[in-house]
């Protein structure tokens, strides 16, 4: 019997970025607490390394390899390029925070770039197995990173809301794919695609199976009714994780519902889009009318997430290119958005603070106007409002929606967006006008300024040229799918 | 009724008495033996199906390690029974409710005619066919990169297990055999020089030697 070797290249980022979170893993355990820096290098340098790996691929089709288990075409180099960069971002901006709540351990680093590990296998995936392997290395590594601080009964409580959730979510997801299988007699997304839309396969079996994906995928994602760990999780999990949990996942997040709903269950895309219209309304309008009345802002940032991840499935449920392209364009500038937002909250926190409730940030103005002005941006990027990026995505995600013909639902979108304006709003309205409570200096390490001050930059330049990275993902989005 | 019918029955029966016992059994260590029965069970379930290999790793991986050592967890434990049961009566009726509404959906619809084609007429196993042979062959060649990936999979639990239960306590003494073979004479034994010297006996107070 004769078999051929796969062909390795195109996994060549993740074998890359593999073999150097191994090296990472090893390297730190003869390291000493005060040579962490080093760990902190080299995982920098690990996730640069695999983003030049990534960008240097020559250009070409989609390749399928490993059994047509793992493809590599444009919108998943695309999407892993962000969730790098992302991740790379993350690393500066937790240094300082970490290092004085005695998180700044090796596994710390190789935990997180083992979940970095999950979201581009989850991006790449072909193939039930696959997609779910991805899942399970990024969430392991996420319930572990939740619980790193094992002193504080808050992050260990959300770790263990998270872990029971989301092993909650995966038996859903599994038990949905199990279903799928039995009605398609298959495993890979192209090869369901081909047997759902012949026309043999039950309609019946097939749509059990997809209401279980369906609940499962909304359980990673976080949209009602399945939200409940998000808030318990964005506030009782160390600020850095919070960060961490809420802006890359999310993208690889994206991917996976583009790449399990928009390739291979395509065919079932009018049984698909009614459940996403129930969970697009319940997230826009739960999420955005429940922030409202926090005073935490980590809990309120969590409630924004649960109604921009609304909008994401307003993108998703156009079932269309262009929705796809909204709603990768929506998840990246979310990210970036989620960056600006809990990079503001670990620069106000130091060693025994945390910049939890909303009243830490009164008079942020006359504290710092640069920085003021970074949170300006990001709050009303978040709001949707004109000159920001925040407002580019929002559009071309109800364009899209409405294009699929989806008049009341773009409505409705609207409205609730307006309702959201007011707590973004709220933000800035504290900054500016009350009087600072805490005027203790504001610290934060000279590259975590500039990364930030670059971060609240780009929202602004984004806004005002969205074009190259709309065209970017649509072109991705445009060479990848069918 | 086909014998392997009946077999099919008794097993299926068995595996859903053993996991009812293990969420019913006051005892935990009761818990976990039910556990140990739902497993030999679902081994057998699979012995039906002609899959010897995962039925033969169940029990010995599941049954073999992973139970006992979920024993020796559950008896080292001291698990505060009346506090687990605390508040299950109150929230009965609506997680009752759930659960009969799930059950009942999914009766509706698996007991459609739809399902019993499902895994019916499969083509016969060809003369000479061993299934550990074909698993491991599928598992190192069409299977290679999600069998990889499950060993990242294992790799993350392990640093993760060990990053959130490893505490490095100040002051614990533990031997390191390293040094303990390294150790040079100089290190243990100190030859000190000095003079002889004489006791003074009516000082001290101790009696004189009769």
């Amino acid at each position: 019997m004769m078999n051929a070797i796969p062909n390795i290249a195109p996994a060549l980022p993740e074998i890359i970025l593999l073999a150097l979170v191994s090296v990472v893993l090893v390297v730190d355990l003869f390291l000493d607490e005060a040579q962490r820096d080093l760990t902190y290098f080299l995982s920098q340098a690990t996730v640069l390394l695999t983003v030049l790996a990534l960008v240097s691929m020559p250009h070409s089709a989609p390749v399928y390899t490993f059994s047509n288990m793992f493809v590599d075409d444009t919108l998943g180099r695309t999407l892993k390029v962000l969730v790098l960069l992302t991740v790379s971002i993350i690393f500066a901006y937790t240094r300082a925070y970490s290092a004085q709540r005695e998180m700044y351990k090796g596994e710390y680093f190789s935990l997180m770039l083992f979940a970095t590990l999950g979201m581009m296998v989850l991006i790449s995936a072909n193939h039930f197995l696959t997609l779910y392997l991805g899942l399970e290395l990024l969430a392991l590594g996420q319930y572990a990173l939740v619980a790193l601080q094992r002193d504080s009964a808050r992050s260990t409580e959300a770790a263990m809301k998270y872990f029971v959730l989301g092993a909650l979510a995966s038996g859903l997801l599994l038990y949905g794919m199990s279903m799928m299988y039995g009605a398609t007699g298959a495993l890979g997304l192209q090869q369901v695609a081909t047997a759902l839309s012949t026309g043999t396969v039950d309609h019946q079996v097939a749509t059990i199976g997809l209401v279980f994906i369906v609940a499962g995928l909304a359980f990673k994602l976080g949209v009602v009714p399945f939200h409940m760990w998000i808030p318990d999780v964005y506030e009782g999990a160390p600020t850095s994780m919070t960060l961490f949990i809420g802006t890359a996942p999310k993208i690889a997040g994206v991917a996976f519902f583009i790449r399990l709903l928009g390739e291979g269950l395509a065919p079932l895309a009018s049984d698909w889009q009614q459940m996403l219209i129930v969970l697009a309304v319940l997230s826009l309008a739960l999420g955005n009318i429940t922030a409202i009345a926090q005073t935490n802002i980590k809990r309120m940032l969590a409630y924004s997430t649960i109604s921009h991840m609304g909008f994401v499935l307003l993108g998703i449920l156009a079932a269309s290119q262009q929705g796809y392209a909204a709603a990768s364009f929506y998840i990246a500038t979310y990210s970036l958005m989620g960056l600006g937002a809990f990079g503001m909250i670990l620069l106000l926190s130091r060693a025994g603070f945390e910049a939890e409730t909303i009243d830490d940030f009164k008079g942020l103005s006359k504290r710092s106007p640069w920085f003021a002005f970074v949170m300006l941006m990001v709050m009303i990027s978040m709001a949707g409002i004109p000159p920001s990026v925040g407002f580019f995505a929002k559009l071309s995600v109800l364009r899209a929606a409405l294009s699929a013909g989806y008049i009341w639902l773009v409505v409705f979108a609207v409205l609730l967006s307006l309702v959201g304006a007011f707590y973004y709003l709220r933000i800035v309205k504290v900054m500016y006008m009350d009087e600072p409570e805490d005027t203790h200096p504001i610290e934060g390490e000279f590259d975590m300024r500039v990364l930030l001050s670059l971060n609240g930059i780009a929202i602004l330049a984004l806004g005002v040229f969205p074009q190259p990275l709309l065209a970017l993902l649509n072109h991705a989005v445009v060479q990848s799918l069918r | 009724m086909e014998f392997s019918t009946f077999v099919f029955y008794a097993f299926a029966t068995l595996l859903l008495s053993g996991g009812i016992g293990v969420i019913l059994a006051r005892n935990p260590v009761h818990a976990a033996l039910f556990l140990v029965l739902a497993f030999f069970s679902g081994s057998g379930l699979w012995m039906l199906l002609e899959a010897e290999f995962l039925a033969i790793s169940l029990v010995l991986v599941y049954v073999g390690a992973v139970m006992v050592l979920f024993l020796f967890v559950v008896m080292m434990l001291d698990i505060n029974l009346d506090q687990l049961r605390e508040g299950f009566w109150k929230y009965f009726p609506l997680g009752g409710l759930v659960a009969l509404l799930m059950v009942g959906e999914l009766v509706l619809s698996v007991m459609t005619p739809r399902f019993s084609h499902l895994g019916r007429n499969l083509p016969p196993a060809p003369e000479g066919y061993s299934n550990t042979r074909e698993l491991g062959m599928q598992l190192y060649t069409t299977y290679v990169y999600p069998f990889e990936l499950a060993s990242v999979v294992l790799l993350v639990a392990i640093v993760a297990a060990i990053a959130l239960t490893l505490r490095r306590r100040k002051g614990t003494k533990y031997q390191n055999p390293a040094q303990q073979i390294r150790v040079r004479r100089e290190d243990r034994v100190r030859m000190v020089e000095m003079n002889a010297e004489k006791q003074d006996i009516a000082a001290t107070g101790q009696g004189e030697p009769s």
